[in-house]
């Protein structure tokens, strides 16, 4: 086992073609084992259609990629299996008990009776839920239903766990107990791909690439990248790289 | 009298279980730029429905240009523009007729206001037989507003417009704003970006349904208790597990590139004291600097502070 010698994801010249739109237009880069890689980009540059194809949900138009070593055209299920994933808008169910989703989704990773109950146990523990855990998640507050969220994404301990906007509309003070979350799994190796609005957890990431009408257009870790756009502010290097975008779609 | 104003305004959902909005006083005057400014579920669009009289509170009266959001919603509703959060034109028009179509209901013309959106519209007129529904996110906030504007409302509420819209596209809408502040128009305007606020003039705080502060965006940062540090290291997320163990420390928590600390006691070792603290732990390019606070400090600052009392 060399696995942490491997890259988490590799894509060369990876391309998204709807009919005559190119909506992911030959990007090319690696993120390695452990690292908490920042996937940004204007609304409509790209990175929804890029991260489905990473996910295994979408066949790519031409290019190579793989996802923890699995080729995403031939080992989608195998990707599935591997990875972790939560967006701002699916997350849990609401009409189940936080108890009941852990088990729920525990159960469909493939996790036996006896580690449902570890995991149970250790994530009601690490979150506070104590009183709540068998409460309906609709009633917790938004903060909270994105860090159990968080929790139950990476309850099977995945290789990578791919993050849509995590932190949307989230308070500052429960936005960085987010983060603090995503440092803990990044620590126990954990590989993080996440998406966000909020430039300043641009800056909480390792390395982070911009996207602009489809192409990867800068990727570089957040220091080097305001010393390349001659600016102190991750806000203004992100300005400079999409004022010129072309698209604007959602 | 307040262009806008709510007295002791509170609202409740699930039969009283849930408080949405608690006891809210606020004024705000003819022609304000005003900022709603916190998270989701903090009761902004609770209190834009019940301004623009599509909602009932359980207590507390409010009015809008002088007409009482019970008594009056007839006359608000003719008088007030009001962008919703979820996209709310319809879907199957095209931008054309979606336009014709609030024009046509407020009995007016795109023809009689068009100055008012001439420089938004310009900007769609290119798709304006294109079905609302196939609109990209941008344009359709653009659309939305021009729908908001056509009957050239006294008062303009705006729930969350940047929400999910990018860095580039943020700041173009801002221009947009300040635009129509200059044609006197009343502008109330929720976000959960702190970094939209002192884009505002006056500005209110909110969370979990209560007001934590209304002022200028300078008095509230003006108004931030002690000494605030930003603190740097190569490890920001190490140094920050240390500086939270470091006695000291009041408060510490990540901020982009650096970590901002509050002391206990503000007194002038700290500062070293913190660097020389860092360096014992093995942390290179340690730098601790007194810094301005931001408005999402004072936030943070505000929101603890609940918390603990």
């Amino acid at each position: 086992m060399n696995q942490t010698q491997e890259k988490a994801i590799s894509c060369r010249e990876l391309t998204k073609q709807f009919g005559d739109f190119v909506a992911v237009n030959k990007i090319t880069f690696d993120v390695e084992a452990g690292e908490i890689f920042g996937f940004l980009g204007a609304n409509g540059a790209g990175k929804t259609t890029a991260m489905r194809m990473l996910c295994g949900l979408s066949y790519p138009t031409s290019g190579q990629a793989s996802v923890a070593s699995f080729d995403v055209y031939k080992q989608q299920e195998s990707i599935k299996k591997t990875i972790g994933y939560m967006s701002q808008k699916f997350s849990l169910y609401e009409n189940l008990t936080v108890l009941e989703n852990i088990e729920f989704f525990g159960g469909i990773y493939g996790l036996s009776d006896k580690e449902l109950k570890l995991k149970s146990d250790e994530l009601v523990s690490t979150l506070g839920l104590g009183p709540e855990a068998r409460k309906l998640v609709g009633s917790l507050p938004l903060g909270w239903k994105q860090k159990l969220a968080f929790s139950v994404a990476i309850i099977h301990e995945p290789r990578i766990v791919f993050l849509d906007e995590p932190t949307g509309g989230v308070d500052p003070v429960t936005r960085r107990q987010f983060w603090d979350l995503i440092y803990a799994a990044a620590d126990r190796g954990i590989t993080i791909f996440v998406t966000t609005h909020y430039m300043d957890e641009a800056e909480y990431c390792n390395r982070i690439s911009i996207m602009v009408d489809g192409k990867v257009e800068a990727l570089d870790s957040p220091g080097n990248l305001k010393r390349q756009f001659n600016t102190d502010s991750m806000d203004d290097v992100f300005y400079q790289l999409a004022r010129g975008a072309k698209r604007s779609a959602d | 009298m307040g262009a806008v104003t709510l007295t002791n305004v509170t609202k409740t959902y699930d039969e009283g279980k849930v408080l949405a909005v608690d006891d809210v006083s606020l004024s705000v005057e003819p022609g304000e730029l005003f900022g709603l400014i916190g998270p989701d579920g903090a009761g902004k669009s609770t209190l834009f429905r019940i301004l623009t009289t599509v909602l009932l509170a359980d207590n507390g009266t409010a009015t809008v240009d002088g007409y009482d959001v019970v008594k009056d919603y007839r006359a608000i509703r003719k008088t007030v523009g009001y962008m919703p959060g979820r996209f709310s034109l319809y879907q199957d028009l095209t931008v054309e007729e979606n336009l014709t179509f609030f024009a046509t209901l407020f009995g007016t013309t795109i023809r009689e206001n068009y100055d008012l959106i001439k420089d938004i519209y310009e900007q769609i007129e290119p798709f304006k037989t294109r079905r609302a529904g196939k609109l990209s996110g941008g344009m359709k906030q653009k659309l939305a507003l021009c729908c908001a504007l056509i009957h050239k409302p006294t008062v303009l509420f705006l729930d969350e417009p940047t929400t999910g819209v990018d860095v580039v596209s943020r700041r173009e809408f801002w221009a947009m704003l300040k635009r129509l502040k200059q044609q006197g128009i009343t502008i109330l305007v929720s976000t959960p970006y702190m970094d939209e606020a002192v884009l505002c003039e006056r500005i209110a705080l909110i969370q979990t349904g209560q007001l934590l502060s209304v002022d200028t965006p300078q008095n509230i940062v003006n108004a931030y208790a002690g000494q605030l540090f930003a603190a740097r290291a190569d490890s920001i997320p190490h140094a920050l597990t240390e500086i939270r163990q470091f006695d000291p420390v009041r408060s510490s928590y990540a901020f982009g590139d650096t970590i901002h600390v509050t002391f206990r006691d503000d007194n002038e070792q700290n500062q070293q004291q913190l660097t020389q603290y860092l360096q014992q732990k093995g942390h290179t390019n340690v730098a601790v600097t007194a810094i301005t606070p931001t408005i999402e400090d004072r936030f943070i600052q505000l929101m603890t502070k609940d918390t603990s009392s």
